[in-house]
């Protein structure tokens, strides 16, 4: 169990340009995660049956199955029924923001729901229609309510990101597998891992509640 | 004599198997008072959520300014015209007051910024609050959310504005200063519908009466009338239980 500085200084360059695809794959993947769960969030309060019943089966879908075997459908599977080849990358950023969507969209219905009914019923009682008070009224308050679950969101994304790695995509995990293919050091090499992914969530902690501490002040 | 205001035929409104309303009649004339009141329960509050369709009624019709209301076809046409006041107030707490003013203003009748905000500081003068145009909701005591929540009513230039028991989640000595802009208002002839429990403010400021039990109006008529000589024994037996 040798902790050799050189090692792990000798791979740093590469263990990092990995953590920062790991980052990318994050960000992108959470961002697009947000925008569909905005969207199926708001498709599940309408009242347009079929609609909403295709936003149930999507998130009972996506949370009732793993993020890995929903990697392979992507990766694997469409491509074998379709016939065309798919990207690791994007198949990556594909699988995890569909995956980080239905998350996104269950916190979003959980702050939008925690907004008091009144302000729906004054928003419409002075004339402004269902989506004006939505995105005035509703949503700018729901989005307060949830920036630490979208936080935790985050984190936990930053952390499933490493499955990833088994579809060839170089991020910090998979990183990490290809030094200690070359130098055995597998201790050193996990360890410094561990620690690049605890200093990433650990940043992204201090920074959601910051940004909610300012929210709040406001 | 011109055509009522607000027109209500046979109006029904059942939650389920629970009927809350049984069939109302009432007609408000331009510039008057009608004030409702009524035991807790009776429906006097969905009777007036009814007005603006903020509940649609099971069953009959209600025609505001000559417009039949017809569910979202037309519903926020109507709504522009008529203003509400909540119990509990409402304000947009991630707003200042004066940006609770202008919104509605700018996104429905589309007036420009400028405008709406010398609109909002006409209203909030008005109800004696121009210097919190720039406090937020949670800034201010019960008694100036609820008379900051008036003024945004008006700011909408409403025909007509519904109070539902403005004063009931308001601590007692906050009462009087909303009851007195809601005065005002009445002096300068708003037409106004108020479900209330401050038998004062009905005695002194309504033109007309309506006591509302078990879905139905039961009795009507000026103040005089139903505070001094109820006819019918439910108005006697509620009035003598809060008088």
């Amino acid at each position: 169990m040798d902790f050799d500085i050189e090692l792990i200084t000798g791979s740093l360059p590469l263990l990092m340009t990995g953590a920062a695809i790991t980052l990318e794959i994050t960000v992108l993947s959470v961002f697009f995660g947000m925008v569909i769960g905005v969207v199926v969030s708001l498709i599940r309060l309408t009242n347009i049956k079929p609609l909403r019943w295709l936003g149930n089966v999507y998130v009972d879908f996506i949370r009732g199955t793993p993020l890995l075997v929903q990697i392979f459908i992507v990766y694997f599977a469409l491509p074998a029924v379709t016939g065309s080849h798919v990207d690791a990358f994007f198949a990556a950023i594909s699988a995890c923001s569909i995956n980080s969507g239905a998350y996104v969209a269950e916190i979003f219905r959980g702050g939008i729901q925690a907004i008091d009914k009144g302000q729906m019923e004054a928003g419409r009682s002075l004339g402004m229609s269902w989506w004006q008070t939505m995105r005035y009224i509703i949503l700018p308050q729901a989005f307060r309510q949830i920036i630490p679950p979208l936080g935790n969101e985050f984190i936990a994304m930053l952390k499933d990101s490493s499955l990833v790695s088994v579809i060839g995509l170089e991020e910090l995990t998979r990183r990490g597998q290809l030094v200690i293919a070359r130098t055995y050091a597998s201790f050193t090499i996990w360890m410094a891992v561990a620690i690049i992914y605890l200093i990433m969530t650990f940043a992204v902690a201090r920074l959601t509640g910051l940004l909610e501490r300012k929210c709040q002040t406001k | 004599m011109k055509e009522p205001l607000i027109q209500i035929h046979g109006l029904k409104k059942d939650f389920g198997d629970l009927e809350v309303l049984k069939g109302i009649d009432l007609d408000v004339q331009e510039r008057e008072v009608v004030v409702i009141i009524g035991p807790s329960g009776s429906g006097k509050s969905t009777l007036l959520r009814c007005i603006n369709y903020l509940e649609v009624p099971t069953a009959g019709a209600v025609t505001f300014d000559g417009i039949p209301l017809n569910g979202d076809a037309n519903i926020n046409e109507v709504r522009k015209e008529v203003g509400m006041v909540f119990q509990r107030f409402n304000l947009f707490p991630h707003m200042t007051v004066l940006d609770n003013l202008t919104l509605a203003p700018m996104k429905v009748r589309g007036i420009s910024r400028k405008e709406a905000e010398e609109t909002a500081m006409v209203y909030l003068t008005k109800v004696g609050l121009a210097q919190k145009a720039q406090s937020f909701p949670d800034q201010l005591s019960g008694g100036q959310q609820q008379r900051v929540a008036i003024a945004r009513a008006l700011c909408m230039r409403p025909k007509a504005l519904l109070f539902d028991e403005p004063t009931s989640a308001l601590d007692p000595e906050m009462i009087k200063e909303v009851l007195d802009v809601m005065k005002k208002l009445a002096e300068d002839g708003m037409t106004m519908v108020v479900v209330t429990h401050e038998m004062g403010f009905a005695k002194e400021v309504g033109d007309r009466v309506l006591f509302v039990d078990e879905g139905y109006i039961m009795e009507q008529g000026t103040p005089e009338e139903i505070f001094d000589h109820p006819q019918n024994p439910r108005t006697q037996s509620f009035l003598s239980k809060i008088l």
